[in-house]
């Protein structure tokens, strides 16, 4: 992995550790698999840098065990609980097609420290512009590294990096909204 | 901000372009640098004079001051014509239509700048029928453009722009007409087509998923122009 591939994008890569549980499940649904497995998979479709700890997926397999959501397909000979097989039911089912289904709440993203930088800019008497082409840059030069993992990447590949890309841009689009209205924002803020 | 010396290597440098529009100011001390190879994505809002200079660099409009040297000749002391002869041997083109010559058929479309060079029907054909598979879409060549999609049309604009084998292509908004899986698809093969032949892209966008296909980006605002460092 690429170092500079920083938890920008991994903060849209991750999936959020409320909904690990979730995803477990959801992966059961191609079939019984062991606990070492579940965590293989996962850790390449979602969790890039930051791996499940064993402890988690154990946790998380015990506590969807007891609320009846998976069951024990089969333990190996001599195995303890890592060697257990673990396979969906129709309660587990039902709980993964009523999770997907459920709308996820939007982000508001109604502060950030680009936002708070280019207000602080503007009150400073700095040149914002300066701080919005630099930006600028930065997020290309993310987005750069993106698109050619994308280019060489697999469907999953791709998918994930247009995840980032896309909110990337949405930024972009914003700082080039801001880089536009500078002026009377300028104006704005020297007024308060 | 470029210094007055181009850089060393590069294939087409502009230095202090100044162009006015009656009382308005489009260009104000633009400057840029490309080498044989490189994507540069030219970024701005709009009415910033990011077209105006891809016109200028594409030699279509002269500039009120400024020079502009492409391998090492400058443009102003060139005549219409060599200028003409220029675009045609040496420079592509892709606008945000395809611009198509509806009455043509997709190879004949492509084909054609070989044909306004004086190449022969048959040979100007096979070197079109390469670049359509290049781009994916020579099972169209008998078509009309009427008769293709916008992303299919805009992929045999790119073949017809490289075509004659150009050392700088231009390419303003070439996916801004298009959704976001075709634009993609636009991009991906032009770049490839584009570094396969080791020509120069000059790509006025103002989208950047489209400009995360270029190796550095310049900024234009109120026609000044501000080069970003290169990628590391």
């Amino acid at each position: 992995m690429h170092p500079a591939y920083t938890h920008e994008v991994y903060t849209v890569c991750t999936v959020a550790p409320m909904s690990i549980g979730h995803t477990l499940l959801g992966l059961l649904e191609s079939g019984p698999r062991h606990g070492y497995d579940l965590k293989r998979t996962f850790d390449e479709k979602f969790g890039h840098d930051k791996p499940l700890h064993y402890g988690q997926v154990y946790s998380t397999m015990s506590r969807l065990l007891k609320n009846g959501l998976v069951e024990v397909d089969g333990v190996e000979a001599g195995g303890g609980p890592e060697r257990k097989r673990y396979a969906i039911t129709e309660a587990g089912i039902t709980d993964v097609e009523k999770w997907l289904a459920a709308p996820e709440k939007p982000e508001p993203y109604l502060s950030s420290t680009l936002y708070t930088k280019v207000v602080l800019a503007l009150l400073t008497g700095r040149d914002a512009a300066d701080l919005l082409d630099t930006q600028r840059s930065e997020h290309l030069r993310m987005m750069r590294m993106l698109t050619e993992r994308k280019r060489k990447g697999d469907l999953a590949d791709q998918l994930i990096c247009d995840h980032a890309l896309f909110h990337l841009e949405a930024d972009l689009r914003w700082l080039e909204l801001t880089a536009a209205r500078l002026d009377k924002l300028a104006a704005e803020v020297a007024s308060r | 901000m470029s210094t007055q010396t181009a850089p060393a290597g590069s294939l087409l440098t502009a230095h202090d372009l100044r162009k006015a529009y009656g009382p308005t100011a489009a260009l104000d001390g633009a400057h840029f640098s490309i080498h044989p190879g490189e994507v540069v994505a030219v970024m701005g809002p709009s009415g910033s004079g990011k077209s105006t200079l891809l016109h200028c660099l594409a030699g279509i409009v002269t500039p009120d001051s400024g020079t502009i040297t492409y391998n090492g000749r400058e443009l102003s002391a060139m005549s219409d014509g060599e200028r003409s002869a220029l675009r045609r041997s040496e420079f592509g083109f892709v606008f945000q239509f395809g611009q198509l010559v509806p009455e043509l058929s997709c190879v004949e479309n492509v084909a054609l700048p070989l044909r306004l060079n004086g190449t022969k029907r048959k040979e100007a054909e096979r070197a079109a029928l390469h670049w359509m598979e290049r781009l994916e879409v020579d099972d169209l060549a008998k078509k009309r453009p009427g008769e293709v999609s916008g992303g299919q049309g805009q992929r045999v604009a790119v073949a017809r722009s490289l075509v004659t084998g150009p050392r700088v292509l231009f390419a303003d908004e070439p996916t801004g007409a298009l959704d976001s899986l075709n634009g993609e698809r636009v991009m991906q093969l032009l770049t490839e087509a584009a570094r396969s032949t080791n020509a120069a892209v000059v790509l006025v966008t103002h989208e950047a998923r489209v400009a995360a296909y270029s190796d550095r980006e310049i900024v234009v605002r109120d026609g000044k122009s501000r080069d970003m460092e290169p990628a590391l």
